[in-house]
């Protein structure tokens, strides 16, 4: 393996970097990495601790010395947990399913200049950037099509997000012409092309925008707590009555006899809650700098 | 497959020609109306969740009545706006929205062009993508996830207090603190999204001219020299972007954040326009003040963007769109 800390080659007129230069930038970017990851780290360690080492340690351990999965098993055995993690999945699932089936579908219908429509469909995209309906009269359009209290108001109101549509629409509109004419001159519908044609080169895009609508999905707590009782909701209403407005669990919620230390179990349902993302992420992040960069100088 | 359908099918650029023959309009439906049909849902979406929403603002201008609904409650002029006026929960919330956004421009906005500046001075690329790699995550995580974690290292009983209280120092009172919620709330904002802010100016520096450096280097330029006047002029336009797009969103501060904080330090500390229009609306069922309220928020906000770019086509600039 190359050494991490060799130079590289340099242009001739740039100074050399000196060695408290070099010493001075390595030690802050260590400091932000360290500010970034101490909180997760803290949080897996101690979901992993036993009862007496988080006694004797006050309550936070960052490297447990015996791991348990103990908090895990309970968290999993049924209960509350257990059923908003189920809630959050389907809705990650089904919503990322249904926003990228709709998003293809809007930005490939506008993606042909001059097609019927497609001029003021992509005007109404662009108007969803300056003005904003407002908390209340959402409500209340929720309301009156009888989505309160139904997994439907998880998904239907945060469907589509124009700026991703922007971002695919972007994509499919660049793919060359010659590809397109090549394809009609063999006699393929436009469903056929997009199929054919242009989804296949779209890969990396697609890939992006199904991160992003999957987290948004994912993180979303206050749809839930707008639109749906407490026995739908997510993942993240359950961390925030749980942990951050420390409400203790008791047996009784999570349907078993015996409980592990408070603590671990709150942090393990926190770890629950950051672990998708965290392994997902790092795969996606050579598409999704691509991804930001095209909606936002061609948007 | 594709040949199946060649066979059977006449290719569709000569269906075009014909179709425009026999009358443009009707050509045009024949040969668009799949595309149309695939936009139909989506623009059925911004309609049904952003537009008819957009024409119940109809609500700031009247004596709303849940079970009346839009047409059947009564019109009352401006009389939400000035009830609006009057209240001093709405003016303290105007304050607190103003005391943090301003300090969120001075302490966030800067923060992830520093960071971009010392990542691109970073030479090694393999390193570089690693710190990347680290700094964007937390923007992924949901604002429940940003509290928790500042809570279990900053909180009464968190992992700093801990450590405090094991070293017989006073323990700090950080997550519940009324007088410094506005700057916790920008060091949230700025460990969720400063990495994340780095991205577009990452892209930006690459893309400045590598010949000004060299020239301004053989005219005897140092690296501080070279940073202020081939750097910061180079990326001035996507400054001037993120600027205004900043400005539209002025009104609008963490939302979801102070939602899940307002319980820990009062209203008084954290009420912002927003929280103002949840809580005196959805909860307290004030419809028609609150609605007033977010009314009026959205309108100024998109007036600031429209001005601020105005301003900056006067100043020749190129503004986030064409005119």
């Amino acid at each position: 393996m190359r050494n991490p800390f060799a130079l590289p080659p340099m242009p001739p007129w740039m100074e050399k970097p000196t060695v408290l230069g070099r010493a001075t930038k390595g030690i802050a970017l260590t400091i932000i990495c360290v500010l970034v990851l101490y909180p997760f780290v803290l949080a897996v360690g101690t979901s992993l601790a036993s009862a007496d080492e988080l006694r004797a340690a006050g309550g936070w351990v960052l490297i447990p010395s015996e791991p348990t999965l103990e908090a895990y098993q309970v968290l999993l055995s049924g209960g509350v947990v257990t059923k908003a993690a189920v809630v959050t999945v389907g809705v990650t699932v089904i919503g990322t399913a249904l926003s990228m089936l709709a998003t293809i579908m809007i930005a490939y219908g506008t993606s042909r200049p001059g097609s019927l429509g497609s001029r003021w469909i992509v005007l109404m995209m662009l108007g969803t950037f300056l003005f904003a309906p407002g908390i209340i009269p959402s409500f209340l359009m929720v309301k009156q099509l009888g989505m309160l209290d139904t997994y439907a108001a998880l998904v239907l109101p945060v469907l589509l997000n124009a700026f991703n549509v922007i971002v695919v629409r972007q994509f499919f509109m660049n793919v060359p012409n010659e590809l397109l004419d090549a394809a009609r001159m063999d006699g393929a519908t436009d469903m056929t092309i997009l199929r054919k044609v242009i989804l296949p080169l779209s890969k990396a895009v697609l890939a992006v925008v199904g991160l992003f609508y999957a987290v948004s999905y994912w993180n979303a707590f206050f749809n839930a707590m707008l639109y749906v009782q407490s026995d739908k909701y997510p993942l993240q209403m359950i961390l925030r009555s749980y942990i951050i407005e420390a409400g203790e669990m008791n047996a009784g919620d999570l349907g078993i006899a015996h409980l592990p230390p408070g603590q671990a179990i709150k942090m393990a349902v926190l770890v629950c809650a950051v672990a998708p993302i965290v392994c997902v992420y790092p795969f996606l992040q050579k598409y999704f700098v691509k991804g930001v960069l095209t909606g936002a100088i061609k948007g | 497959m594709t040949t199946v359908e060649s066979a059977v099918r006449p290719p569709q650029g000569q269906r075009r020609t014909e179709g425009e023959a026999s009358g443009k309009r009707a050509g045009r439906w024949r040969r668009d109306k799949t595309l149309f049909f695939l936009a139909l849902p989506g623009a059925l979406y911004f309609v049904l969740f952003f537009y008819i929403p957009l024409l119940g603002n109809v609500v700031a201008f009247q004596d709303y009545a849940p079970f009346l609904g839009f047409t059947g409650s009564s019109f009352v002029g401006f009389e939400n706006f000035t009830a609006m006026l009057a209240d001093d929960a709405f003016w303290k919330a105007v304050g607190n929205t103003l005391e943090i956004t301003l300090l969120q421009l001075f302490l966030y906005f800067p923060a992830p062009l520093a960071l971009a500046l010392l990542l691109h001075g970073m030479l090694g690329n393999r390193l570089k993508r690693l710190v990347q790699t680290v700094v964007y995550l937390p923007h992924f995580m949901s604002w429940v996830i940003v509290v928790a974690m500042f809570q279990q290292v900053f909180g009464g009983a968190g992992s700093l207090n801990m450590f405090l209280r094991q070293n017989d120092i006073s323990i700090l009172n950080i997550m519940n603190n009324p007088d410094t919620f506005s700057l916790l709330m920008t060091s949230q904002v700025i460990w969720k999204d400063c990495g994340w802010g780095t991205i577009m100016f990452l892209a930006a520096l690459v893309a400045v001219d590598q010949n000004l450096y060299e020239a301004a280097a053989v005219d005897g330029g140092g690296k501080w020299r070279r940073l202020w006047h081939v750097t910061l002029p180079g990326i001035r336009p996507v400054l001037i972007m993120l600027f205004i797009l900043r400005l539209g969103d002025i009104l609008s501060v963490g939302f979801e954040q102070i939602l899940l904080q307002r319980k820990f330090v009062g209203a008084n500390a954290s009420e912002v326009i927003d929280t103002y229009v949840f809580y005196n609306g959805v909860i307290d069922g004030n419809w028609g003040i609150s609605t007033a309220a977010g009314l009026m928020k959205g309108i100024i906000g998109a007036a600031l963007m429209l001005a601020a770019n105005k301003l900056a086509h006067r100043l020749g600039e190129q503004g986030v769109y064409n005119r």
